[in-house]
């Protein structure tokens, strides 16, 4: 068991500025299986607070203040050291490849081997209902379909926690409560920590961690 | 590495513009040490001056610029208030759009094939209208007033104008407008002019700029459609910078300043134009006048619209046929006879000119293409993007007459070393291809989805592998769209050529325009071919490429 004062996603005095304005101003320690959401409405900045833990803030905003994952400081790392698993309100998943593709384009380099690689991301769409999908063009999914196989490539990549913006928001009813079920199950199994922005209280409400109001 | 690239292609854009630029201004006031100039004088200007016809050769330049612009960007507005998101608009932009990749030269030749007394249109009506079985003894192409020649500069405008308003609609609420101002009783076009044209017209000003530069200061549509006695003034500046008596270089010096004047008057005379048209545009529509019949209007519009595409595409097709044509006798619409005697007897000459053009555009393209994506890449790593001050730079080789720099360029490059070589062709080629790859590049670039990018990062991802992995193949098609162009553009560059090459780097375009002066159809027939059909392959590569690499990706097929 880990030292719970570093396990996790801490966020230590972090502040988005544009220009001279202050879009948010954030104190917070997520533990590991859990979710915190933030909610505002749309132009809050509360997409920025997800750009900037993940490494990728438009540089005309300015962040300031440290993320801690693990106990270590990773504001300064760049993006692709971070690791963290984000989900869009699209799935984007990436035209050019296959559903396998892009899955296998997630496995760590760790693993290596064609096989070895194909087979894990076969096995990966069994998980989610999808077998035999590997080399399905994306385009020809379903939305379901589709945020699953999204799901699956950001857990495929062993990610330090989860960000997610809005993820659900482009889903009919039947289907979003679905998914967010789906996404919360995997996030706790795995142990991830998630920020969840969202305008959407049943999301909150879903996700049953803290809520913090921005805007 | 990625930091220079843009610092790069502004040296591009500028360096040999400025340097160019000095080269052709100081030797028009008598110095050139190397042949002898070394006192100031204003005697080449006086040799200029009174050369014979020289006021009416101005004359000519200076209304070629002005009139194709004002057409052009009348017709294009017109058009595109009168019948902007209908069917019929984007049936005639389809038709329009591939005129674009046709090199001046070979829409000349297929402009002249079609109009001339001798040409497809007069056997079209005779005998049986005309009563005519030999040729009228009119004088329509080579008109004394240029008439032919603007006809040829608008046919090749209005699709370079369309596209650039077509690039400017979205950043403008076109259908909002259109809605309110007929909610309002305005007519389609006057709706459209009075409300959402003077945004357009703003982000089209440089591109309107870059056409009356060109006009003024054609050659190559010149000597094939222009008038003979006198020639245009960029004609007869190419004949003095041609001239094998050394000493003429001063005197051609002093014509190339004379045509930055004339494109600079030509650039004066269109602000006052714009002046009055918006004062116009204001005045009607403070009157409140709602036009709204003007269904008549845009039929006319619409009708020349597809004028200007037929018209060449008609010429390229009766030129694609006096290429394989035997004897083809007056009033007969058809040949007598087919024969490929023609192609021949001028294929075993083809070869090197061919392989110039094919291996100087292939360069130029690849050499601009890797400029621009990197200052591209640049650009999104620092979040800026230059402004107004990088449009400025891709337009600089466009705004400045060809002539009036390339000639000077020409001496520093044969200072240097680098005459009549081929990196020396490839260089020049690379000026006027690097903005077109940039502003075909740009948009597309500028508009990818970042959260890919992001996502691939969170995947744990390298900037490099994220560039090559993501954002290079979903914007392959963009690319080589871009590529297509440029090379299009290269394989159009006459007077580059001509003088950097100084016949002895020959290209189709130069060899099809020196040609032409011979009058041979057949062999005419068979240069503007070729001239068509290497663009028409670049833009079918560029389709067919991606449309292999990512024949089962669905979401890939409209980029």
């Amino acid at each position: 068991m880990q030292d719970p004062s570093t396990a996790g996603l801490r966020l230590e005095g972090v502040r988005i500025v544009l220009g001279e304005r202050e879009l948010l101003s954030i104190d917070r320690h997520v533990m590991p299986g859990e979710t915190l959401t933030v909610m505002g409405p749309s132009g809050s900045g509360k997409s920025t607070l997800l750009a900037f833990v993940g490494g990728f803030l438009d540089p005309v905003f300015k962040g300031g203040g440290r993320v801690l994952c693990g106990g270590r400081d990773i504001s300064r790392l760049p993006a692709q050291e971070r690791h963290a698993g984000i989900l869009f309100q699209d799935p984007l998943l990436f035209p050019h490849m296959s559903v396998g593709g892009n899955l296998v384009f997630a496995i760590p380099e760790a693993v290596t081997g064609r096989t070895a690689r194909r087979e894990l991301a076969e096995a990966a769409l069994a998980d989610i209902g999808l077998d035999g999908f590997f080399e399905r063009d994306p385009d020809t999914l379903s939305g379901g379909q589709k945020a699953r196989v999204a799901l699956a490539r950001v857990l495929l990549a062993e990610p330090n926690f989860l960000l997610l913006d809005e993820p659900f928001s482009k889903l009919d009813m039947q289907l979003r409560d679905q998914i967010r079920a789906l996404v919360f199950e995997r996030a706790k199994s795995s142990r991830l920590p998630v920020i969840l922005v969202t305008h959407d209280a049943a999301d909150a409400a879903a996700a049953g961690g803290d809520v913090i109001e921005i805007g | 590495m990625l930091r220079f690239a843009p610092a790069l292609a502004v040296a591009i854009l500028s360096l040999p513009v400025l340097a160019g630029l000095a080269g052709t201004v100081i030797p028009a006031f008598g110095y050139l040490p190397a042949l002898g100039g070394t006192a100031l004088t204003l005697d080449p200007f006086r040799v200029v001056l009174g050369q014979p016809g020289l006021l009416r050769s101005c004359l000519i330049a200076l209304s070629c610029g002005v009139v194709t612009a004002a057409v052009s960007t009348a017709l294009v507005a017109v058009f595109v208030g009168g019948w902007s998101q209908t069917r019929t608009f984007r049936f005639m932009q389809s038709l329009v759009s591939p005129l674009l990749a046709v090199p001046h030269a070979a829409a000349a030749f297929g402009l002249a094939f079609m109009i001339a007394p001798s040409g497809f249109l007069a056997r079209l009506v005779s005998p049986w209208a005309t009563g005519w079985t030999r040729p009228p003894d009119w004088l329509i192409v080579n008109d004394t007033f240029g008439l032919s020649l603007m006809a040829g500069l608008i046919v090749k405008e209005v699709p370079f104008l369309l596209l650039m308003v077509l690039a400017a609609l979205p950043q403008v609420p076109v259908t909002a407008s259109r809605q309110l101002s007929a909610t309002l009783g305005y007519g389609r076009v006057s709706g459209f002019l009075f409300a959402t044209w003077p945004a357009i017209y703003r982000q089209i000003r440089l591109a309107v700029f870059a056409v009356i530069a060109f006009a003024s200061s054609a050659v190559d549509v010149a000597v094939i459609l222009g008038p003979t006695t006198p020639a245009p003034l960029p004609v007869r500046l190419v004949e003095w910078m041609n001239d094998p008596d050394l000493s003429a270089r001063f005197m051609a010096s002093a014509g190339a300043v004379l045509q930055l004047g004339v494109t600079l008057g030509a650039l004066l005379i269109w602000l006052v134009v714009e002046k009055l048209g918006g004062l116009m545009l204001m005045r009607l529509a403070a009157r409140g006048r709602r036009l709204r019949r003007d269904a008549s209007v845009r039929r006319v519009a619409l009708a020349l619209m597809g004028l200007t595409a037929a018209i060449v595409f008609g010429g390229l097709g009766v030129l694609a046929l006096w290429s394989v044509s035997g004897l083809w006798q007056f009033p007969n619409v058809l040949p007598d006879m087919l024969s490929l005697r023609g192609w021949e007897k001028t294929l075993p000459r083809v070869g090197g000119p061919l392989m110039t053009t094919i291996t100087v555009g292939l360069a130029a393209t690849v050499l601009s293409t890797l400029i621009v994506v990197a200052s591209l890449a640049r650009e999104a790593e620092t979040g800026r993007t230059g402004g107004n001050r990088t449009l400025f730079f891709l337009y600089l080789p466009l705004l400045v007459p060809q002539a009036g720099f390339v000639f000077g360029l020409k001496l520093f490059l044969a200072h240097g070393g680098v005459g009549a070589t081929w990196t020396a062709l490839v260089l020049v080629h690379l000026v006027f291809v690097l903005p077109y790859v940039f502003l075909s590049l740009s948009a597309p670039w500028r508009a990818f989805d970042t959260r890919y990018e992001a996502i691939a990062a969170g995947l744990g991802k390298s900037r490099r592998a994220t560039f090559f992995a993501i954002r290079l193949p979903m914007l392959a098609r963009a690319v080589f769209v871009a590529m297509a162009i440029g090379f299009a553009v290269s394989v159009g560059q006459y007077l580059p050529t001509v003088l950097i090459g100084a016949g002895r780097l020959v290209t189709i375009t130069t060899e099809a325009v020196a040609l032409g002066a011979g009058g041979n159809r057949r062999v005419i027939g068979i240069y503007a071919f070729l001239q068509m059909l290497l663009p028409f392959l670049g833009f079918a590569l560029a389709a067919l490429v991606p449309a292999l690499l990512f024949r089962n990706r669905r979401a890939m097929k409209v980029a």
